[in-house]
C-alpha cells in the first residue's frame, strides 16, 4: 500500500487528524543509526549518553540500517566512505532521514581547500535534512538539529502537497 | 465464567491479534521500494563476499563436547553448595564420587589425545649443497590451517 508515499489527492479533516497522530508516532521514535566517522562522533556519543541523555527525545542508536529512521553523518566524510555512506544509506528503510553534523561533513570544513581526500559535503552523495553547524558542534546543537527534524517530520502529510 | 485455560486462550488471542495488528499496520504505511542495493547484507557498507554458510572445523565439535560435560558439572555443583550445610558428610562424599567420575572422563579424554589441537606442519624447504630440496610436494589443501 504505501499510504506514506502521500496516495491521497485531497486533504480532508479525517487525513489531517490520521496526520498528526502518525507524524506524533514517527517524531517521537527517530531511531538513529549507530556510526561514527570522526571528532563529531565523540559528541555525538556524548549526546547520546547519561548526561544529556538523547533517549528523552525518543532517539536512541540501533546498530542496523533496517531499524533505524535517521542517519547522523558526524564527521569527516572521506572520499573511501563516501560510497560506504551511500550504501548505507541505501540499505536504510524508508522513510528515512539525514542530519549532517559538523562542518566537515555539511561542507568539507578544514579540508574544504586543501583536502584532496575529502567529500565537500556529504550532500553531494545522500539527500541532507538538516545541517548542524559547528566544529564539532556541542551536544546542545545536535539536540536542536533532531528537534528540527522532528518539526520537518510533523509537517508532512499523506496527503500530496498543493503547489502553491 | 472462564475457565483456567480460557484464560490463555484468550491471551493467544490478543498475542496474534497485537503482532498481526502491527503487520498489517505497517504493511499500510510503509513505501514498498525495494531495490537490489536495499536488500544486501548488512556489512557495515561493505560489500559482502562470499557465502554466510561457512564450514567450521569438525575438531571444534569434540571441545564443544568435553566442555558442555564439565559445564553440566558446575551447574550440579550450585544447588548442591547451597543445600550443602543441610546434608553433611554423605552430600560431601556423594559429590566426591560424581567428580572422581567425571575425573576418570578427563583423564580418558586428555590419554586419548582430544585435547591436543593438532597443527598443521608445514614443510619447509632445507638445502642440500646449495640447492633447495621439498621431502613432500605438498597439495595447497595440506597446507590450509
Amino acid at each position: 500500500m504505501g499510504l506514506l508515499d502521500q496516495k491521497f489527492e485531497n486533504s480532508n479533516v479525517i487525513i489531517t487528524s490520521l496526520d498528526s497522530l502518525l507524524n506524533w508516532a514517527r517524531l517521537s521514535s527517530v531511531w538513529g543509526m549507530q556510526f561514527g566517522l570522526a571528532c563529531c562522533a565523540i559528541e555525538m556519543m556524548a549526546t547520546g549518553a547519561s548526561h544529556y541523555d538523547l533517549d528523552r527525545f525518543g532517539t536512541f542508536f540501533r546498530a542496523t540500517p533496517r531499524q533505524s529512521d535517521v542517519m547522523i553523518v558526524s564527521g569527516t566524510v572521506t572520499l573511501k566512505m563516501a560510497s560506504r555512506i551511500k550504501v548505507l544509506y541505501d540499505q536504510m528503510s524508508e522513510p528515512r532521514y539525514v542530519i549532517s553534523m559538523g562542518s566537515c561533513a555539511t561542507c568539507g570544513g578544514p579540508y574544504w581547500e586543501h583536502g584532496y581526500h575529502v567529500l565537500k559535503g556529504v550532500d553531494r552523495v545522500i539527500p541532507v535534512d538538516v545541517y548542524v553547524p559547528g566544529c564539532p558542534p556541542r551536544p546542545e546543537a545536535l539536540m536542536e538539529g533532531l528537534l528540527k527534524l522532528q518539526e520537518k517530520i510533523r509537517t508532512e502529510s499523506l496527503a500530496k502537497k498543493k503547489s502553491a | 465464567m472462564l475457565t483456567e485455560f480460557g484464560r490463555v486462550l484468550l491471551f493467544l488471542i490478543v498475542g496474534g491479534v497485537f503482532v498481526a495488528g502491527g503487520l498489517v499496520f505497517a504493511w499500510l504505511l510503509r513505501p514498498h521500494r525495494p531495490y537490489p542495493s536495499k536488500l544486501t547484507t548488512y556489512e557495515c557498507g561493505e560489500t559482502p563476499v562470499g557465502d554466510t554458510r561457512v564450514r567450521f572445523n569438525i575438531r571444534f565439535y569434540v571441545v564443544a563436547l568435553i566442555f558442555l560435560i564439565f559445564d553440566v558439572e558446575v551447574i550440579f555443583l550450585f544447588p548442591w553448595a547451597t543445600v550443602y550445610q543441610h546434608l553433611g558428610w554423605f552430600a560431601f562424599f556423594e559429590m566426591l564420587v560424581f567428580l572422581a567420575i567425571l575425573l576418570i572422563g578427563y583423564a580418558y579424554v586428555w590419554r586419548k589425545g582430544d585435547l591436543e589441537w593438532d597443527k598443521p606442519a608445514p614443510k619447509v624447504p632445507r638445502y642440500e649443497k646449495g640447492i633447495g630440496v621439498t621431502d613432500t610436494h605438498l597439495t595447497e589443501e595440506e597446507i590450509v590451517v
